[in-house]
């Protein structure tokens, strides 16, 4: 007999979109009526489906975007019971290091980088290497939203719904040979545009390089974004395509990734380079290990209030255990922090 | 004493600024994270503060002004206030109260073991600060005093240990404590030319 445990992660029955009204939104926006309406409407207002959350900021979509969106799969994954950090907290309140160091600076800084147009390169312990125009690159893949819980090492924490599509589905594209054993995501490397990378007493050695185990990388939880709140990325957020592993820190995801290779070596990423002893090459969410200088036990939800400090207990793998655990079964999770 | 409405400007001005960023945080201008801001913002004004009330003596020798000297002990007491409400952020904001927490933390990372004594020294400097202690303490009064010094350099370890990937800022306080310090090596302090000659020397200089 085949019996189905469902996962913490599944969504719930009740939480389907009805299909009358997942019908019914298409029509409205595919009806002549609707284009027509559509036309008369502020630029903002035709920018894809941000209004699906309150107060987006207005964007400017590439056009393979906005036809991306008619297709996208809503709600793939939601986090039940737990609320969505508001957008504007979740787009000024980040760490990009390219752009600045304080939680400020990408929001006020990244207006510099250009992502159109953007190139994405492919090489490495692949059959099929390549070097592709970011609308070539998606092209295959239809766009999902995934829910995620976002961990930082930092000990803050949120909860953002991206736009993206499996790592795995690009890795099969791809045909990693049978070397590849790890994949290395290479963020821009453009002092002119990002003033992180002039200052002479930053300790990264620029560009930001991250890492997957081969087998992490093809969990189906680990993603390529190009979107979050049914908008494009913002730049400050790692636009025009980052990578969203969950069950990770935040430092593990990638922004602006520029180059996607497969390796045969572990890939030597930057912030182990920098303080090794707190920065593994894993970086899995985990409560009992903590960080030298601070707990990881704990985290503050943000927006965490002045009066009311949201602080909340760690999940671990960040509450995907189910899906992610048995990739470091018989692992030592102490020393492979 | 002296220079009463400059030395009021000062209590205003300094009083004022946490409430100016408790205000901001109230209205959400700190972003999402208020508590952490404060936290940050509180410890970097003690280490300025600590820095000013250190720049007393030099700009009074520099100028013979003695305003410098008459404000530098409400400068130090403010310098204690901040880093008491950067102590008690820290337990509220960061740690939830969690009492057991702040065991582990004082057992196990350097940064709050250092941050710590730095809080001890300050306390010992600031319950020293009224006159029966200078008098009662007489001579060892100067010689604990040169404690400041020593939290200074605390100050600045745990500051250091704090920085995750970009040393500037650190390096301009680091910059300005360093030369804070030399002035007072008694060859280069002998050396600190008098750019104003009217006053004699005030007293209490030290």
């Amino acid at each position: 007999m085949l019996i189905k445990l469902p996962k913490a992660s599944d969504s719930l029955e009740s939480e389907v979109t009805p299909q009358s009204s997942y019908f019914s939104r298409r029509s409205l926006l595919g009806g002549s009526v609707g284009l027509l309406a559509a036309g008369a409407l502020p630029r903002w207002a035709r920018a894809g489906e941000a209004s699906r959350y309150a107060e987006v900021d207005p964007s400017s979509p590439p056009a393979w975007f906005t036809a991306k969106l008619a297709d996208t799969r809503w709600q793939a994954m939601t986090v039940p019971g737990e609320a969505i950090t508001p957008f504007k907290d979740a787009s000024h309140y980040n760490n990009f290091y390219e752009f600045g160091t304080d939680k400020g600076d990408p929001a006020a800084n990244a207006g510099s980088l250009k992502t159109e147009p953007w190139t994405v390169v492919v090489d490495g312990e692949v059959g099929k290497p390549g070097r592709y125009s970011l609308e070539d690159f998606i092209k295959p893949y239809g766009l999902q939203e995934r829910i995620y819980r976002m961990r930082c090492v930092e000990a803050w924490s949120m909860v953002i719904p991206w736009l993206g599509f499996p790592v795995s589905e690009l890795l099969k594209q791809v045909e990693p040979t049978s070397k590849a054993k790890y994949v290395r995501f290479e963020t821009l490397q453009d002092p002119q545009s990002m003033p992180g990378q002039r200052s002479s007493f930053g300790l990264i050695d620029w560009p930001y390089v991250e890492g997957l185990r081969l087998d992490e990388a093809m969990n189906p939880l680990a993603i390529l974004a190009v979107g979050m709140y049914g908008r494009e990325l913002p730049n400050q957020n790692g636009a025009p395509l980052r990578l969203v592993v969950p069950w990770k820190y935040g430092f593990k995801g990638g922004k602006s990734i520029v180059r996607i290779s497969l390796t045969e070596e572990q890939p030597k990423t930057s912030w182990q380079q920098i303080a090794p002893t707190e920065y593994g090459f894993y970086a899995n969410v985990n409560p009992t290990v903590d960080h030298p200088r601070w707990t990881q036990a704990r985290e503050r939800r943000l927006p965490s209030g002045l009066f009311s400090p949201n602080v909340r207990d760690t999940l671990m793998f960040n509450g995907y255990a189910d899906e992610v655990a048995s990739l470091y079964q018989g692992m030592d999770l102490r020393k492979n922090y | 004493m002296r220079f009463k409405l400059l030395r009021g400007a000062v209590f205003v001005l300094i009083a004022s600024l946490p409430l100016w960023w408790v205000y901001q945080a109230w209205l959400f201008a700190l972003g999402p994270d208020p508590g952490k801001v404060l936290v940050d913002r509180l410890g970097l004004g003690t280490l300025i503060l600590l820095m000013v009330s250190l720049g007393m003596t030099p700009m009074q020798r520099l100028t013979g002004w003695p305003f410098w000297i008459i404000v530098r002990r409400q400068l130090g007491l403010w310098c204690f206030a901040y880093v008491v409400l950067h102590l008690a952020a820290y337990l509220f904001f960061i740690l939830g109260l969690d009492w057991q927490q702040l065991g582990e933390e004082l057992r196990r990372r350097p940064y709050i073991i250092v941050g710590t004594v730095g809080f001890v020294g300050l306390l010992m400097l600031a319950a020293t600060s009224n006159r029966y202690s200078q008098k009662r303490l007489g001579a060892r009064w100067r010689k604990l005093h040169k404690l400041s010094y020593v939290v200074l350099g605390l100050g600045l370890l745990h500051f250091l240990w704090i920085v995750r990937a970009d040393l500037k800022e650190w390096t301009a306080y680091g910059l300005v404590a360093t030369v804070l310090l030399l002035l007072r090596l008694p060859a280069i302090a002998r050396r600190i030319p008098r750019l104003i000659t009217k006053k004699p020397l005030s007293a209490t200089k030290g």
